[in-house]
């Protein structure tokens, strides 16, 4: 019944809300992207490399920089590492002799710009400065996905590819790829125990990544440590 | 599953965006997801639902155009297609670095009332 005079008549249909269209065409990560952009400014500043490095879980990114302590100076060096929970990462870097502090991100599966800035401030609590380090690692989450669509201002990406996790890990993750600077294959040390198939993985890395120089690291046998130290020195 | 942050951030912007507009309602909210920015469509969906409840964008249609990643061949010339992110031109079968589109995350449009 018509709401209006209650005559009898059918009530009439609401008449639709006029709607407008307001363009927009902004980055969804405008805040990450700009408080990046002012990450990768004060590393400059400084002088110091700073990495991203990333990997799904377990494909050797601590031990990496484990294996690096006992090869640099570790005044030089240090760790910002990030974890759903725990500070057992940041604990075993710290036994290797680096400054290292844990960023815990709770639920989020990717360190964001402003987690690396909350870094730099536990870092100069521990009276550590930019200027004094010559590299800074930024352990992300292990995940081969999130991650990589987060800029944290860093010069260098580094993506790990472990041999146990298999050769076609390029090609079924390609975003993370696609962004490295340069790729490690590490553990190689166990390829031949795992059958792990060396022209396949380069060839899956070629594909995704063909800009991305590649080198194999052992932490556990220290091949290839030197040449990415050569890499990160540039 | 970082798409529940992102969608907060698409939230953000959407309602910044309609109250400086003075609008009561968003009815719908456009985004252009590139297939090498490591988002899934159907996870930002689910978010969506979840973040824009309670807000005057409840309810509003979530429209995503998927913009497939595009490289430039420098030997043809020529861009190709290549939606799992394989860099390898399909015409002469040499690697491609040269991304033109693919890595989009862009809050595109709104539809106020």
């Amino acid at each position: 019944m018509c709401r209006d005079c209650s005559c009898g008549q059918p009530a009439p249909e609401p008449l639709p809300q006029p709607t407008r269209q307001l363009p927009l065409h902004t980055a969804l990560l405008q805040r990450n992207d700009a408080q990046a952009a002012g990450l990768r400014q004060r590393f400059e500043a400084a002088g110091v490399t700073v990495v991203n490095l990333l990997s799904s879980p377990g494909s050797g990114k601590t031990a990496l920089l484990e294996a690096l302590a006992q090869r640099l100076d570790p005044t030089g060096l240090a760790v910002i590492v990030g974890d759903l929970a725990t500070d057992n990462d940041a604990r075993r870097l710290q036994a290797a002799g680096l400054t290292a502090v844990q960023i815990t991100t709770g639920q989020a599966c990717h360190l964001e710009a402003p987690m690396v800035a909350e870094g730099l401030h536990l870092l100069h609590h521990q009276g550590i400065s930019l200027e004094q380090l010559e590299l800074l690692v930024i352990e992300n989450v292990g995940n081969l996905v999130c991650p990589g669509a987060y800029d944290l201002g860093e010069s260098l990406r580094v993506v790990l590819l472990s041999t146990t996790e298999g050769e076609d890990k390029p090609l079924k993750y390609a975003p993370i790829f696609h962004g490295a600077d340069l790729v490690l294959i590490t553990k190689i040390d166990l390829a031949e125990a795992v059958g792990f198939d060396r022209a396949a993985a380069h060839a899956a890395i070629a594909r995704v990544a063909p800009h991305a120089r590649v080198l194999e690291t052992s932490a556990r046998s220290g091949a290839g440590l030197d040449a990415l130290i050569n890499a990160l020195a540039r | 599953m970082h798409e529940l942050s992102l969608m907060e951030a698409v939230r953000d912007q959407a309602l910044a965006a309609a109250r400086a507009e003075g609008a009561s309602r968003i009815t719908a909210i456009s985004l252009r997801i590139g297939s090498l920015a490591g988002v899934e469509p159907e996870a930002l969906r689910f978010a969506h639902t979840v973040v824009m409840a309670g807000t005057i964008a409840a309810g509003a249609e979530l429209r995503i155009e998927v913009v497939i990643a595009r490289f430039f061949c420098e030997s043809c010339q020529q861009g190709f297609d290549s939606e799992q992110g394989d860099c390898l031109c399909f015409r002469c079968g040499s690697f491609s670095s040269r991304l033109l589109q693919g890595r989009e995350l862009e809050l595109t449009s709104l539809e106020l009332s």
